[in-house]
């Protein structure tokens, strides 16, 4: 992004993120929150956009926006029920679940606040890929996590058959 | 002619400059008129295409039962569909009464966005590429993967049994289908060694790579098939069964908002076939655009010959086609590709 319009973007994303975030949480009909979702989804791809971080943006937007539409599905299958506008219901847990949002809040704040950020001392050039470096450190240094993951989601893949079949009861 | 439209695009820029000078505005937004006017020239060969492959699609259906086809407005029909679009503008916007109104509005114009945007990493000639990322196919994958939103919203919101089964099989179709279709691009990718569509391109010089990946091209036309909700695998909005899927309740303009973007998707996905099996705009004689378009013509009139001769088929073997046949596949030829790769390239 060339630099004069960069911070009006940032703050067209910030506000249509967080907006769109609230939206999620505090709207009633589910499928409404899951909408809200995809565009809190797609601002944060735009912030990746902003950040020059170019393919994690489109795996942003890949993996959530598009896998959203599952969330969907299942949202609207799993609570259909006579009133659609009572199906993301306000809960009364309204002490702890403060408690619980401020000790988060502290938390991450207070990381972000005291963590030493890197800078990079000069923007990337521009037909510069971020892909290949992110490959390089996904299979040298990363490769364990990486694996880790592979195997985790092979785990849930045979979960998933091994619950779509169903046990056979033997007569 | 070869450069015809790059030369018209760099008159653009100099008017644009010059605008931008008189009118003493910042220099960047020179960029930024520049990407409205490639943005108004992508919509324009988007819309155009669409009407004639809708005259097109019409006429090679008819062909294909024995049929004549449109034939009365113009000569040989040829007017039908300017005649059609005419029609539609004019037609009342319905809303259902009981419909979840934002949703239903939201989803005719949500279905053009992806659909246009993906146009914007498509080398339709050579140097004329909007922009060259250096994710373009990747850009590709993850735009066309938000198009289901937009379905499921327009089913959803309609409040209409049809409409919602209709969208629930959009949803298990296009997620299902889309792993075999990117593992199919990754085979090529491989080879090209790039995401760029400029590179891949280029990489196919010496041959196209359907020579040397057959049976991803093979993958790449069912799993585009059954992504563009074409016949056979048109279930999503099966007549017989569920009217007419998401599309039920929409009419007049908005319908034809569908309508336009079922096509362009069409336009779009046998343009990235071209480019990454067929060797893109490449190709001697003719300059490159042309032989682009040729290219894209020749894939189109593919996905129609295939729908109006293959009958349709039933979700469940939808399903077992996908998981049991094409994923296995275009697994091992991805394994193929890669040890092919490296007992030729020396380890």
């Amino acid at each position: 992004m060339s630099g004069m319009a960069s911070p009006v973007i940032f703050w067209v994303l910030a506000v249509v993120t967080v907006g769109a975030g609230l939206a999620v949480a505090l709207t009633r009909n589910i499928v409404h929150s899951a909408l809200f979702l995809v565009l809190t989804f797609i601002g944060t791809a735009g912030f990746f956009m902003l950040l020059e971080a170019d393919f994690l943006a489109a795996v942003q937007i890949l993996i959530y926006a598009g896998g959203v539409s599952v969330l969907l599905v299942f949202g609207v299958m799993l609570t259909r029920h006579g009133n659609i506008k009572l199906s993301n219901p306000l809960n009364r847990y309204k002490i702890t679940g403060g408690i619980v949002a401020a000790l988060l809040l502290l938390l991450t704040g207070g990381l972000i606040l005291y963590s030493e950020w890197e800078v990079s001392p000069e923007a990337l050039r521009e037909q510069e890929s971020t892909v290949s470096a992110i490959a390089v450190s996904m299979l040298s240094e990363y490769v364990i996590p990486f694996e880790a993951a592979a195997l985790l989601l092979l785990v849930a893949l045979i979960g998933a058959v091994l619950l779509a079949k169903g046990v056979k009861h033997s007569k | 002619m070869e450069s015809l439209f790059i030369n018209i695009g760099n008159l653009c820029r100099e008017k644009v400059v010059e605008l931008t000078e008189v009118l003493n505005l910042p220099e960047a937004f020179a960029g930024y008129f520049m990407v409205l006017i490639y943005a108004i020239a992508i919509l324009t060969f988007v819309l155009l295409n669409a009407i004639v492959l809708v005259y097109l699609e019409r006429k090679i259906a008819a062909y294909l039962q024995q049929r004549l086809g449109p034939n009365r407005v113009g000569p040989r029909g040829i007017l039908q569909s300017l005649a059609d679009v005419v029609k539609l503008l004019g037609k009342e916007d319905i809303i259902p009464r009981a419909a979840d109104k934002w949703i239903f509005r939201l989803a005719a114009v949500l279905v053009i966005v992806p659909t246009v945007m993906v146009y914007a990493v498509i080398p339709f000639g050579k140097d004329m590429i909007a922009v060259d990322l250096n994710i373009g196919i990747f850009y590709f994958i993850a735009i066309s993967s938000t198009a289901t939103i937009a379905l499921l919203m327009a089913g959803w919101g309609s409040n209409n049994k049809y409409s919602l089964l209709g969208s629930m099989r959009v949803v298990a179709q296009m997620v299902s289908y889309e792993i075999p279709l990117v593992f199919s691009m990754l085979g090529v990718i491989m080879i090209a060694g790039s995401l760029q569509m400029s590179d891949i391109v280029a990489a196919q010089k010496d041959m196209w790579f359907i020579v040397f990946q057959p049976v991803a091209f093979l993958i790449f036309i069912i799993a585009a098939t059954a992504e563009l909700n074409r016949g056979p695998f048109d279930l999503p909005e099966g007549e017989q069964e569920i009217i007419a899927g998401p599309f039920t309740e929409y009419s007049g303009m908005r319908y034809a908002l569908f309508f336009t973007a079922e096509y362009a998707n069409l336009i779009s996905t046998s343009a990235i076939a071209a480019t990454l099996f067929l060797g893109g705009p490449s190709g001697p004689w003719l300059p490159s655009w042309m032989w682009f378009l040729i290219k894209v013509y020749a894939m189109i009139l593919f996905f129609m010959w295939i729908r109006w001769t293959i009958p349709r088929i039933r979700i469940d073997h939808l399903m077992k086609l996908n998981w049991k046949f094409l994923v296995p596949l275009s697994l091992v030829n991805i394994f193929v590709t890669g040890v092919a790769l490296k007992l030729f390239s020396g380890w």
